[in-house]
């Protein structure tokens, strides 16, 4: 019984050995690969894109790295031969939220620019950083947050604009470069995109009185009515703005309130959510809810009782800016696409399929329904209040400390 | 009165498993966007999902994957298992562990640390890269799940192939490869799942412009799932679902028919 297990398992073993000499067939697919490679290279056409692979490193290693790629490559490059030269100006990459821009503008500007457009998309600023950092793939185009931006600029990721190059940029209104910066206090290295208000969203039908401020979040005849954001800044900043702090503060006593102010808050608080409110409120499980103004327009479309409102004691304003990474490959393609994307029509398609307000004031003359042109939410005129701020970058110890105190609220 | 309970208890476990299903597909027919207000009964959603090149080319990316990776692992699995059963006994728990700790890992170390090494080798991100990465992490699955098959094997007829004359690579393929492939099969099914599942390590390790259904589901996350997910996650449902039954009927089928004759 022993021998005839010593046995199978020597049979196993050369089994194992012819199979294990399988791969080494594949050195002559390699070899076929690389051959329709160079030969299409002698034509002078770009047919791998994952050409850079292939030219660093020594010989050896040369070697090595081909025959791992080779052999996929020649599973899934094969059909890259089809691509032709439509896009003569080469290629831009571009990272956006997701859901962010009208795809059909994409196109356009593909037909108009001969710029192949690769797009990818991302769901958080905190997802996005870490992939943009480690220079995984070389993006040129990046539309982050402001507070990112900063963070972005301080870690000096970022390469300074060419104005001159987006002339469109014009289009823009003044105030939006005003608001810009305080992450970006130069105006040198972003161009605002989409923006909007925090404020409060509330049910006509619910509510005895017009909400009109913060302090209405705290009145106990709203019990279990109530939604607040389920975000450290987001929630601090309803209850900093309360006690009338800066919401980008760091001063511990005054965090300490604003804590006190959350906890007291918290037993009339249904629930701590992100983007249900839009949900809720819609189908009339909540009175009041904080929320973007970018969702406002859209909820009301869905429900005509619900009314938005930016709250006396000021609130938070935030702009998604286009930026240039400092290791962008196509600098001057980016600066086309960005062009391109502040022009009055391209604008004005993204707006009716963002829903975010926009702040190519070129592009809002362009609007047709004069409800939407002339709203309150869409278009607040930032000039009227003087207690609107944008987040800001608090470095490591700041996010570590509201996060602490967010946790004890969150816990009690 | 037990039986009763019985019931109640069977009926209750699938409500919890395909009640949300249920509100998936009855969303999916729903004209409103939003998830709280029906707006009447519509085909649209699905009309449009046909039309949406860019869902239909993260489809087709996400089986190809699914495919290609589940294929590859399986092959490289199951060398691999054959070889970890003629291993010494230390040998073979220190192989075992090692093959097991990618599984236990947490996705996201894999994640990262995959991504870090695509960018030391200075590998362009894409597809080949998600693929590369899912060949990774399927490879466990299919070696825990031939193994096992390997293990009850018996060794007398292979050997008995070989007495017959038949070399080891033929007696391979006779002999061990029938008995080992239901368990061969279903790891590929396994590594399938999981790389349709994935996110985490898909994220990290895509490249620009390459998109699974994962990814294309998250990234909408901000603004709010497009119906057209509904529509189709409710087609992807039906189909295997489907395919369970016909998987399960066909054969019966098939056995009757012999009986009858």
């Amino acid at each position: 019984m022993r021998e005839r297990k010593q046995k199978l398992k020597n049979s196993f073993f050369k089994a194992f050995a012819l199979l294990r000499q399988a791969p080494f067939k594949f050195i002559w697919v390699i070899k076929i690969f690389l051959d329709i490679r160079n030969f299409y290279d002698i034509l002078d056409f770009d047919v791998f894109s994952s050409k850079s692979i292939f030219n660093s490193g020594g010989k050896e290693k040369e070697l090595k790295k081909m025959f791992l790629f080779g052999l996929l490559a020649t599973l899934l490059g094969l059909p890259l031969l089809g691509c032709g030269n439509a896009y003569e100006n080469g290629e831009v990459y571009v990272y956006n939220w997701g859901e962010y821009i009208d795809p059909d503008t994409i196109e356009m500007f593909e037909k108009d620019c001969k710029i192949k457009v690769i797009y990818d998309e991302f769901e958080t600023n905190e997802m996005m950083y870490p992939k943009v950092e480690a220079g995984a793939v070389n993006y040129d185009v990046v539309c982050p947050s402001d507070y990112m931006i900063k963070k972005m600029i301080d870690n000096d990721m970022l390469a300074e604009i060419n104005w001159e190059n987006i002339p469109n940029s014009k289009n823009i209104g003044a105030q939006y470069y005003e608001t810009s910066k305080e992450f970006d206090p130069e105006n040198k290295y972003s161009v605002p995109y989409c923006w909007g208000t925090v404020g409060i969203l509330y049910n006509k039908t619910m509510v005895d009185e017009p909400i009109t401020k913060w302090a209405q979040l705290w009145d106990p005849k709203y019990k279990n009515q109530i939604l607040m954001q389920n975000s450290v800044r987001d929630a601090f900043m309803v209850a900093l703005k309360l006690n009338g702090f800066s919401m980008n503060t760091t001063n511990i006593d005054e965090l300490q309130i604003a804590k006190q102010s959350l906890l007291e808050q918290k037993p009339l608080v249904q629930a701590y959510v992100v983007d249900q409110v839009r949900d809720k409120m819609i189908g009339n499980e909540a009175a009041i809810g904080v929320i973007y103004s970018g969702e406002a327009i859209y909820t009301q479309r869905e429900n005509e009782n619900l009314e938005y409102v930016i709250p006396e004691e000021g609130t938070n304003v935030w702009i998604d800016s286009w930026v240039i990474l400092k290791n962008a490959k196509n600098k001057e393609n980016a600066e086309k696409f960005i062009d391109y994307m502040c022009k009055p029509e391209i604008a004005l398609m993204n707006f009716d399929f963002i829903t975010y307000s926009t702040p190519n004031d070129a592009a809002r003359e362009l609007i047709e329904d004069e409800d939407i042109r002339n709203s309150e939410i869409a278009f607040p005129d930032l000039s009227e209040y003087d207690n609107l701020e944008t987040f800001k970058y608090l470095g490591e110890d700041g996010d570590e400390l509201y996060n602490s105190l967010w946790k004890e609220v969150k816990s009690e | 009165m037990s039986n009763v309970l019985k019931k109640i208890y069977i009926i209750l476990i699938f409500i919890f498993l395909y009640a949300p299903m249920a509100v998936l597909i009855v969303l999916s027919f729903n004209a409103s966007k939003s998830r709280s207000k029906w707006g009447g009964f519509t085909f649209k959603w699905y009309a449009k999902l046909l039309s949406d090149s860019s869902i239909m080319e993260a489809l087709i990316t996400t089986l190809m994957l699914a495919l290609l990776s589940s294929i590859i692992a399986t092959f490289i699995g199951t060398i691999a298992a054959i070889a970890i059963t003629g291993l010494k006994k230390s040998t073979r728990t220190l192989m075992m562990g090692i093959t097991n700790i990618p599984m236990l890992n947490a996705e996201i170390v894999t994640g990262i640390s995959l991504m870090l090494l695509f960018i030391f080798f200075k590998i362009k991100f894409g597809f080949t890269t998600i693929l590369l990465a899912h060949i990774t992490f399927n490879i466990p699955y299919v070696i825990l799940s031939v193994l096992p098959r390997i293990k009850q094997l018996n060794p007398s007829a292979y050997e008995a192939a070989m007495d017959l004359g038949a070399s080891p690579f033929k007696a391979f393929f006779k002999v061990v490869f029938p008995d080992i492939l239901p368990g061969v099969f279903s790891g590929m099914l396994m590594a399938f799942t999981m790389s349709i599942d994935d996110f985490i390590i898909t994220h990290f390790t895509k490249g620009a412009g390459v998109d699974t259904l994962s990814t294309k589901i998250y990234s909408q996350v901000r603004k709010g799932i497009d119906p057209k997910m509904y529509a189709l996650s409710s087609v992807i449902f039906i189909t295997v679902l489907i395919l369970l039954i016909l998987v399960n009927l066909l054969p019966n089928a098939g056995k009757k028919a012999k009986i009858k004759k």
